[in-house]
């Protein structure tokens, strides 16, 4: 079993949580991910690493109440055991001979990004950080990336956090004042990724975008994790998650992460109480 | 005297009108009396051709002499001394291929029923168990096996009876591999693949599964720093194959894979589990195997009106001529000579059609299997709102790419020979890693060769 040890509330959305998974913890690397199940009946999940600690054989996750699944989890608490909780899985960030990089992050997305980060400003790279926030609010892991970063720019919808904008106006102007990146990560909603590639495309900046879709087993068995790159079919679970941001065929990628859109939000109605009606 | 009956006794089922809207088993099973009858058509051949048909070796006569005569767990002990999972063997296995073929009684009129019989025997024993297995004497040797389907299963129960301290790791949840993910609970009920790991358990075998091999831990840190002296690879071949036509994308296309797994490892048919399943109003099953067959009775006990899409004719389809009848009893429909071409999206992105091209048969190929040409110009659109792709499997690249020197073919199968012996000092494989999809009790054998060969090679190397 896979004991809850730390439970945090980053903002009213997304929980991060340690969980006790030490044969995972000792081979984790940023980039990677695990499936859970929060109990015998429940659906397999795919979230990403966000951190992990070896010597406490702790990983660490955090994620976005979305769905029935998610809502379950965040009424976990410490001491709580998950019903499963596998990995490493997929490839690892590819982290060799970078020496300049732009991480761009949007909402729990900036999650996944964090270990990416952390691991190239340890490693000695210089890294940019944007991070895109709906509002103030949401603000996650703002103390984490101004440490793992050279430079730290948060863009916010409303203006109440950083600047006013998307990540893509950051990225354009950093870019055109003249940073000349080997890399961009990109790891966050499907449609700020397709703007995020536009956009380095025209620059001619290789970039790498973190995929996250529908899965089950995580180890290429089940195949709906599919996505189109340069025209030939991929799997997420094991050719990725990250995959050459020019090439992903984005369009493709954001209806099939709808497959389930009315089944998930049937789902959440029936979990989250503040769907119910009264008796 | 021999029951001369030229017919088998027939095994009760459910009705096809009311079993193609449940998941309960189809079939029922033989009653005492009816085993006893069906026993006695065995005319007890002194040359066994049966056996010849077995992959196991199981003493087919000797056991149906017992059954015969009433002694139903006299006839367990027989099976069971070649077959590890009897109760799985005697509901999947082809034996319209294996023993049944051979047998004499089949010359004229039908052969013995020993699939059934089989079946009859292990269910019997399994109703009455008590749980009260004699654990083995440990030897204190530790032994992992990678995979929890039917070769790692076989291989782990035997090497657990020769006193080996056996580990068995498996990627998913829960243990059983294509027994629990793959094939459905009407055809394999659930219940039953779990009692024959419970009797595992209780020989004294550790399961661990959420352990993706390659992944969570390498064959390497198994044998160097956890003790495992030798290891067997039964990672079976469960990586789907696509098409790669236009469309195939979309939403509602799936591999067959996920369509099953969704439905038998996460009970999406069943109104508490948290996993969304689609089979549409009409769908569309490409491929003509058994697991096309049992993909298609899923989606018509989940509603949809289902078509089965094969290239060649209904005489080449390679699925159990028992599941293809099953099939059809239950309102499965076939259009056959019929190749996929191109998946046609609606508005939204999901599948509204799927466009075929007429094939028609040509010279054998050098498997003696017919091939196909299209006939050109001839195309047919079927409508669907769920397409499911069983056009096969090959093995997961995950153990290949993460163990130095396992030499493996150039489509994926991993190198080993009759032994199940890889490339690598200690490390066994056997099953579908090996051969490619093929059947449980192919896989269950190699499992059971391998574990004997790992034996020998522990013995000697701790002499």
């Amino acid at each position: 079993m896979f004991e809850i040890l730390e439970k945090k509330s980053l903002n009213p959305f997304v929980t991060m949580m340690k969980i006790s998974a030490p044969r995972v913890a000792k081979k984790a690397e940023p980039g990677q991910f695990i499936i859970l199940r929060t109990d015998s009946a429940g659906e397999r999940i795919p979230l990403t690493i966000a951190d992990f600690d070896r010597e406490k054989g702790s990983v660490t996750i955090i994620f976005q109440i979305v769905g029935s699944t998610t809502e379950k989890l965040n009424h976990m608490n410490v001491g709580d055991c998950l019903c499963d909780f596998v990995g490493p899985l997929g490839k690892a960030t590819e982290t060799e001979g970078l020496k300049k990089v732009a991480v761009v992050g949007g909402g729990v997305g900036c999650a996944i990004a964090y270990p990416v980060a952390k691991k190239l400003h340890e490693m000695g790279v210089e890294v940019h950080v944007i991070a895109g926030f709906r509002n103030k609010e949401l603000v996650i892991l703002e103390n984490e990336f101004t440490a793992a970063s050279s430079k730290f720019v948060i863009m916010s919808d409303d203006g109440s956090a950083g600047e006013k904008g998307l990540v893509t106006d950051a990225l354009k102007k950093l870019i055109e004042s003249g940073e000349k990146y080997d890399r961009v990560i990109t790891i966050g909603p499907l449609i700020m990724m397709k703007f995020v590639c536009q956009l380095t495309k025209e620059y001619n900046v290789p970039t790498v975008a973190s995929m996250n879709p529908i899965m089950i087993d995580g180890t290429g068995m089940c195949g709906g994790c599919r996505l189109t790159v340069g025209g030939e079919t991929k799997f997420a679970c094991v050719d990725g998650p990250e995959f050459d941001g020019h090439l992903i065929d984005f369009d493709e990628a954001m209806a099939r992460s709808a497959s389930y859109k009315t089944f998930e939000r049937k789902a959440h109605e029936n979990t989250c109480n503040l769907f119910k009606g009264v008796e | 005297m021999p029951n001369m009956s030229l017919k088998k006794n027939k095994m009760a089922e459910q009705a096809p009108d009311v079993r193609n809207k449940n998941f309960d088993e189809v079939a029922l099973g033989y009653t005492e009396e009816q085993a006893i009858d069906e026993a006695k058509r065995c005319l007890n051949c002194k040359n066994k051709p049966c056996v010849t048909g077995c992959p196991v070796q199981i003493d087919i006569p000797a056991f149906i002499a017992e059954v015969a005569e009433g002694r139903f767990e006299e006839a367990y002990k027989i099976i069971t001394k070649s077959s590890s999972l009897p109760a799985v063997c005697g509901r999947v296995c082809p034996q319209e291929m294996q023993c049944e073929s051979k047998c004499v009684r089949g010359a004229k009129g039908e052969p013995v029923a020993i699939g059934r019989l089989e079946r009859f025997v292990a269910d019997r024993h399994n109703a009455l168990a008590h749980g009260e297995v004699e654990k083995p004497v440990s030897n204190g040797h530790k032994a992992a096996v990678i995979g929890s389907g039917p070769s790692g299963l076989a291989c782990a129960g035997d090497l657990a009876k020769m006193g080996y301290d056996v580990t068995v790791f498996e990627a998913l949840h829960l243990a059983g591999g294509v027994l629990s993910y793959g094939i459905p609970e009407f055809r394999l009920p659930k219940s039953i693949v779990q009692q024959e790991i419970e009797g595992l358990k209780a020989l004294g075998v550790k399961i661990e599964t959420d352990t993706v091999v390659g992944k969570t831990v390498s064959i390497d840190e198994l044998m160097d720093e956890e003790g495992f002296e030798s290891v067997f690879i039964g990672s079976g071949a469960g990586l789907p194959r696509f098409m790669n036509i236009k469309g195939e994308n979309l939403n509602g296309v799936y591999s067959a894979n996920e369509f099953l797994t969704r439905i038998n490892l996460m009970k999406a048919y069943k109104s508490d589990s948290s996993t969304p399943i689609n089979a549409g109003t009409k769908a569309v099953v490409v491929g003509g195997g058994n697991v096309a067959m049992d993909a298609a009775r899923c989606a018509k006990r989940l509603g949809a009106d289902v078509t089965i899409v094969y290239r060649r004719t209904e005489k080449e389809l390679p699925a159990r001529a028992e599941e293809i009848e099953h099939a059809k009893e239950e309102g499965i429909k076939f259009a056959f000579l019929t190749n996929p071409v191109e998946i046609i999206p609606t508005e939204n992105g999901w599948v509204k059609s799927i466009i075929c091209e007429k094939m028609r048969l040509t010279e054998p190929d050098e498997r003696g299997r017919a091939r196909t040409v299209a006939i050109k110009g001839e195309f047919t659109e079927i409508e669907a709102d769920c397409v499911i792709m069983s056009i096969g499997t090959s093995p997961n690249p995950l153990i290949r790419s993460t163990t130095k020197g396992l030499d493996t073919q150039k489509w994926g199968g991993i190198i080993a020979d009759d032994d199940g012996l890889t490339s690598r000092e200690g490390v066994y494989a056997g099953g579908d890693a090996v051969t490619g999809a093929a059947t449980v009790i192919l896989a269950m054998g190699a499992g059971k060769k391998a574990a004997a060969a790992m034996d020998e090679y522990m013995k000697n190397k701790n002499k």
